[in-house]
């Protein structure tokens, strides 16, 4: 089956120029953050953004950092650097299924690339949305090193997929997937700074670093929202992968480890859902298991991928 | 004792307990992605053991190797299911209490609640009560009248919420109980059929080479169908990645069997073959060499077998294949004579020196790296013999002795000293078919999209509450909204703001 060298070789390209720009991105972010000074009492609080100028009547205990104007204008161009690093990311994808005619997520580095593209697609529209805007050096952070991983430990070149993936389940399956993983690593850094918040609220440690981050129940409320939209898709991706191996593998269930692992995940999400609905479990415990469940994705994308072998093993990496 | 059971019964169904069993459940799953599991590879497991000695040993015992059906990993899900159970059913009843009543009764301070907001207008008691119902079209609400003219209007909706909580999670009762009713009933079975012609028929456990059954198969029920395998094409990629697999069979079902009418299917990898109750798929490929043997008096035999594929990139094979000498009744004179050819074969074969390797998984160039045994095979000693090795025992004891060793193409023979001749005279392949059965994979996906349709529910909807009070002033009327998100805050704030905008003009239309 023919590959079209010329698309593989423009992907490429454009996966290395996204990979430069986030990072020029997460420069200006930075510098952005640095230049942060004055501390000012103001509450755009998550909840409450997208109705306009009401206030809800949460506690606003919180002191959030705002920006002189022209760290703001450096937070914009890298928030318009982070905008042409996605459209250069989405290229990428989108020339690696013309060359090879096929969903761009065949292979471990295509599904890494894919999972870190609807992350920031994701992250974006957030942003948009919300006053978060200086959370995304911390959300490109491990995209970045994915990226980074991906275009050079586990890089594979294009190449069309093998019987066993020969189906539009792969389409189905594989997208739903990545566009939850995706989904899901932003509540998981979303979590994980609401740890080093709430201490610093608590007790004023990590002073330095968490004074700038938005407040803890923003961080919390953010993660929960992406979670309510990531765990169904996760759940809805699992269902597809069962029905698909059903037809391939010849049971729907059967404990490859990447089926196991993608079970414990699921569990995971379901006890963070339940504790942050429990009296004495909400706040840090609730984030603690959070950052369980992306730790849990991470280790089924990489450890599962990697070192153990089954069913699920299309890493490509030689 | 009856304050100790109650106690337990609530400790057990409490959301807490719930809480750390889910978490056990996560933490009781993950060893079986780790560690070997037999279900999954039985040699695997084997090898694991033996490399760990006596921590290898302590984990067989307590059932690390077969983790999904361990003791404790029953016990977290079996104390899950009944915490689940006590949980569920005191919600099932005070839903539906919730599903006849009517919404709460106004509170006194409505400036109290999260949400609030407060205006005047010049618009009567009535007129605003009678569009602020318009406008709540869709909640579920009560107009009270309070006194001194005043009124008020309580309104809830998101009962969807529960709704959709109660199916998810009865969804998922109904999904363990259908997952487990297809691990008591159901099987799998694995059989390699060389496709040449060969038959595969589904008569009993004795037709497969290996055999999975459900805790309440024996296998002497299994529902009867044939296969015949005609032709088997693989293609692949320059670099040897598989390209493509298929498979040209007939079957045969019911009323068809025992006669001619075969009906044909192309077998493929995502495509199996569905029959009444059973499944079949194309899970593997193989070699077989077809060795022609040519006995001392001149007799031929002619024999092809599966080899085991070792490498799936290169197709390099190992594997035995075996003859019994001709014109021999005599047991002992049989357990002289018998023939093993033993070794390696590689589709496109690549030498160096002596040593053969594979380069290409297509039959391009193939070749077999080979030793002759002659003697007994020891394969009525009453043990389980491995089919594609010779019994190493026969041949240390001096019973099967090497009689040649070497490297031929197709169409090359081997001369023993006694002037047997075996000659590699074609290259069959082989096919590895699975046939499942699972009465119960309908049910269990059934349950799993109604999980689904709950959990979108449960999550997507929000309960909440609105109160509006009507008082009539001297000035105007003063309209009053109070909210309260009864689940998760997140997101009742947006929508309240701009109902309360609307409802605090008291006219119909804004």
């Amino acid at each position: 089956m023919p590959v079209n060298e010329t698309l593989a070789r423009y992907s490429d390209w454009s996966y290395a120029s996204a990979v430069v720009i986030y990072v020029l991105a997460m420069v200006f972010y930075l510098v952005e953050q640095a230049m942060t000074k004055t501390k000012r009492q103001a509450a755009r609080e998550l909840a409450t953004v997208g109705g306009g100028a009401a206030e809800t009547a949460a506690p606003e205990s919180t002191v959030v950092v705002t920006r002189s104007p022209r760290a703001d204008r450096l937070g914009r161009m890298g928030f318009a650097l982070n905008v042409l690093g996605v459209l250069l990311h989405a290229a990428a994808v989108i020339l690696r299924g013309l060359a090879t005619d096929r969903v761009p997520w065949g292979n471990m580095y295509e599904y890494g690339s894919a999972v870190c593209l609807f992350a920031v697609i994701g992250w974006l529209v957030l942003a948009k949305r919300f006053d978060i805007r200086r959370l995304s050096v911390w959300v490109l952070l491990p995209i970045v090193i994915l990226l980074f991983l991906g275009g050079t430990a586990l890089y594979t070149p294009a190449s069309p997929v093998q019987p066993a993936l020969q189906s539009y389940w792969l389409a189905i399956h594989v997208t739903a997937v990545s566009i939850a993983s995706g989904l899901l690593l932003l509540p998981g850094v979303a979590s994980l700074l609401y740890l080093f918040r709430a201490a610093y609220e608590k007790t004023g440690r990590f002073a330095g670093f968490a004074a700038r981050l938005p407040a803890a129940e923003v961080l919390d409320r953010l993660a929960y929202r992406v979670t309510v939209v990531g765990f169904p898709l996760f759940t809805f991706a699992i269902i597809c992968g069962a029905i698909w191996a059903e037809s391939a593998w010849g049971r729907f269930w059967g404990w490859d480890p990447k089926e196991t692992c993608a079970f414990v995940a699921w569990v995971i999400y379901a006890v963070y859902l339940h504790a942050r609905a429990t009296a004495g479990w909400r706040g840090n415990r609730a984030a603690v298991i959070n950052v369980i469940g992306f730790a849990s994705m991470v280790f089924n994308l990489f450890f599962i991928n990697l070192v153990t072998s089954g069913l699920h093993s299309y890493a490509g990496v030689a | 004792m009856f304050a100790y059971l109650r106690n337990t019964w609530r400790g057990l169904t409490a959301m807490r307990t719930a809480l750390i069993l889910l978490a056990l459940l996560a933490l009781g799953a993950l060893p079986g992605a780790l560690l070997p599991q037999r279900q999954l590879n039985v040699s695997k497991v084997s090898d694991y053991i033996t490399q760990h000695g006596w921590w290898g040993r302590l984990l067989d015992t307590l059932q690390f190797y077969d983790v999904y059906g361990s003791v404790w990993f029953s016990a977290i899900y079996v104390l899950l299911f009944v915490s689940l159970v006590g949980c569920l059913t005191p919600r099932l009843f005070e839903y539906a209490k919730q599903a006849r009543q009517q919404p709460v009764i106004t509170p006194r301070n409505l400036a109290r609640l999260p949400h609030h907001g407060e205006s005047t207008v010049d618009v009567s008691v009535d007129d605003v009560v009678e569009a602020s119902r318009k406008r709540l079209r869709g909640w579920r609400m009560v107009v009270r009248d309070e006194e001194n003219g005043v009124r008020t209007i309580s309104a809830e909706r998101g009962y969807l919420r529960e709704t959709g909580n109660l199916l998810f999670h009865f969804a998922l009762l109904g999904l363990i109980v259908a997952f487990a009713f297809g691990k008591l009933f159901g099987y799998a079975g694995q059989v390699a059929v060389i496709a040449n012609g060969s038959q595969f028929c589904n008569s009993g456990l004795f037709a497969y080479d290996s055999f999975t059954p459900g805790l309440k198969v024996d296998g002497t029920e299994l529902d009867p169908f044939c296969i015949k395998v005609n032709s088997f094409k693989a293609t692949y990629l320059p670099d040897g990645q598989a390209n493509s697999f298929d498979t040209d069979l007939q079957y045969q079902t019911g009323a068809q069997l025992n006669s001619d009418r075969w009906q044909s299917y192309d077998l493929r990898s995502n495509h199996p073959l569905r029959t009444t109750g059973d499944r079949v798929y194309l899970l593997g490929h193989g070699y077989a060499p077809q060795f022609t043997v040519t006995f001392p008096d001149g007799s031929k035999r002619t024999k092809a077998i599966q080899w085991n594929p070792s490498d799936l990139n290169t197709m390099l094979s190992s594997g035995t294949t075996t003859f019994d000498p001709p014109n021999t009744t005599d047991e002992t004179e049989l357990r002289k004579h018998q023939i093993a050819i033993t070794g390696l074969f590689a589709p496109t074969a690549l030498f160096d020196g002596t040593l053969m390797s594979s380069v290409f998984p297509a039959a391009n160039d193939p070749a077999v790296a080979v030793q002759v045994y002659e003697g007994d095979l020891g394969n009525n000693s009453g043990y389980a013999h491995n089919l594609f090795t010779i019994d190493q025992s026969m041949v240390d004891q001096g019973r099967l002795v090497q009689k040649a060793m070497k490297n031929i193409k197709l169409g090359q023979e081997i001369a023993l000293p006694d002037g047997t001749k075996v000659k590699f005279d074609k290259v069959q392949e082989f096919v590895g078919l699975q046939v499942s059965h699972d009465p119960s994979q309908d049910y269990v996906l059934v349950f799993a999209v109604l999980m689904l349709v709950g959990l979108m529910g449960s999550l997507a909807v929000k309960r909440r509450r609105l109160w509006l009070r009507v008082t009539p002033s001297g000035d105007g009327t003063v309209v009053e909204v109070g909210g309260l998100a009864r689940t998760d805050q997140a997101g009742y704030g947006e929508e309240f703001t701009r109902l309360s905008a609307e409802l605090l003009t008291g006219k119909k239309d804004t």
